[in-house]
């Protein structure tokens, strides 16, 4: 139970409490431009595609490929030895910041464009971040 | 000569670098401005403009005694000194200011007098989507690009870790570098690993110290004490805080429009740089920087330094100071890449590069936040 107490937690602002709200409920949400259907992340309540100011969340589909990363060996009491920092990018565009966890934390393990997928997890009373394990590649339509 | 042209007329670093508990970050402000107008031939009241980042220019002006007409607190890491000679480029033939003083000084070290920073907002873009995973400052995120970079180009490891080596040969023949012993790839590879796929030697050092600029008029600039340095050019820009989001994990948008508006307003060609300073608080800086101010195409620069291009007697003599690697890095580098750019264009460098007559000097900000480029030449332009 460490992890809830010694990661940096964030705090959120109206702009982004349906993000963390939505991860607390197992999805990842999304905002895609009524205008233009740019998709963006991190959650702003209009578009830096074009600036139109109607956005709508959606839930994304929490798959993506594993981008890029690095291991690192400093001490952090909130993580058990070397862990990754990643960057995931979703099948959806936006890519994202997390951990992949289900997973060795080391090179070979953590293999760029593997398929990932979103795993929550319960950080504090308040606050689920989207962290992401290795996943089976999509089959195709049957 | 336009009168736009601007020129640096004293340039000084602190009178000791590395490790010196014994005078605050305030302090070497005032010690590397007091050095800077001592180069210079000037004064405290000939100085009408101020810039600095890390401390506001409030700070820097009242310590020192200036009454400014013009300030300029530009902080987005650290290149915001390269913004900053670029603003009083402008100031200056706008008719703003005549004579700006830009300082920089940093306990990264010691940690003397740095009160302000903490990092308290939990509540910003890279806090809330970068911070919960772990990330532990510039080594674990700076980092965090390069194995796409390497998957996507072909960089080898041993490359990566050959930016080093070149560099430790230029801090060689750097008496004021903190590290001065030859280093092989070897030696990068076998050293404490910091942030796979980075190694402790393809990190930057963490020292006290700082510099200051004087720039005013470039029809002024024969009356002083050191051959003018003439501002030929420069450019700017920002990306994003979160290094998560920039656009393309191989190549900084921000050091493309800097560096691609440096060239233009300098008018000159790849072919007349004799000197570059890519700021390189980590091994792959340079090879970004290589490739987005045009040395190279894409994925070329790892195999550029690689054929000592770069390192002594090569075709693009980089970094000659040693770098953020081994001469010095207080926490915003910027000043020292600008000063070493000043040293060749005088002719008084360390490690001289024959004839040099312009010289490049490339900041960042930030991870892959921000950028500053500035042109200088020895050369009195028409
Ligand atoms: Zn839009």
């Amino acid at each position: 139970m460490s992890e809830r107490s010694q990661r940096r937690l964030p705090v959120p602002t109206p702009e982004t409490q349906h993000f963390w709200d939505g991860t607390k409920r197992g999805e990842l949400l999304l905002q895609r431009c009524t205008e233009c259907d740019g998709v963006h992340f991190p959650p702003r309540p209009f578009c830096p595609a074009c600036g139109h100011r109607e956005v709508e969340a959606f839930a994304a589909t929490g798959r993506g490929t594993l981008y890029s990363y690095v291991i690192n060996h400093t001490p952090n009491p909130a993580f058990d030895g070397p862990y990754a920092i990643a960057v995931v990018q979703l099948d959806e565009g936006p890519r994202m910041m997390t951990n992949i966890v289900d997973c060795e934390q080391t090179p070979e393990a953590l293999e760029l464009d593997m398929p990932v997928e979103v795993s929550y997890l319960d950080a504090s009373d308040e606050i689920t971040l989207p962290l992401f394990r290795p996943a089976a590649p999509v089959e195709g339509p049957a | 000569m336009r009168a736009d042209h601007i020129a640096v007329v004293g340039a000084a670093e602190t009178t000791d670098l590395g490790k010196t508990p014994h005078i605050s970050q305030l302090g070497m402000h005032a010690d590397a401005a007091l050095n800077a107008l001592a180069d210079a031939g000037l004064t405290i009241h000939d100085i009408d403009g101020v810039a600095t980042a890390g401390e506001r220019p409030t700070d820097i002006a009242h310590y020192l005694g200036i009454v400014p007409r013009w300030v300029d607190g530009t902080s987005v890491g650290g290149c915001s000194f390269m913004l900053h000679v670029r603003h009083a480029a402008a100031a200056i033939a706008a008719g703003l200011c005549t004579t700006v003083l830009i300082t920089h000084a940093e306990s990264g070290r010691s940690r003397v007098g740095t009160g302000r920073g903490g990092g308290g907002n939990r509540s910003s873009l890279p806090a809330q989507f970068e911070a919960p995973f772990g990330s532990m400052g510039p080594p674990t995120m700076f980092t965090i690009p390069v194995l796409r970079y390497m998957k996507d180009h072909g960089l080898t490891h041993e490359q990566l870790a050959n930016v080093a080596v070149v560099q430790r040969e230029w801090a060689g023949m750097n008496p004021r570098a903190t590290f001065q012993d030859p280093i092989t790839v070897d030696d990068v590879l076998d050293s404490r690993m910091i942030a796979y796929p980075f190694h402790l030697l393809e990190c930057c050092l963490v020292t006290d110290g700082g510099g200051a600029l004087i720039l005013t008029a470039g029809e002024r600039a024969d009356d002083f004490a050191q051959p003018p340095v003439y501002v030929l050019g420069h450019g700017e820009s920002v990306e994003t805080p979160m290094v998560s989001q920039m656009e393309d994990f191989s190549s900084s948008r921000a050091f493309k429009v800097a560096g691609t508006d440096a060239f233009a307003s300098s008018g000159i060609t790849h072919a007349d740089v004799d000197h570059l300073m890519v700021y390189d608080a980590f091994a792959h800086l340079p090879l970004y920087g290589l490739e987005d101010l045009g040395f190279c195409e894409r994925g070329e620069a790892g195999d550029f330094v690689w054929e000592g291009n770069t390192r002594p007697g090569g075709s693009l003599p980089m970094n000659t100071n040693g770098g953020g690697l081994s001469y010095m890095h207080s926490g915003m580098y910027g000043m020292y890449a600008l000063q070493e750019s000043v040293r060749q264009m005088r002719g008084t460098a360390a490690a001289q590069v024959p004839g040099a007559e312009v010289s490049v000097a490339l900041g960042v900000g930030g991870m892959f936040a921000a950028s500053g480029c500035v042109v200088f030449t020895n050369q009195r332009p028409d």
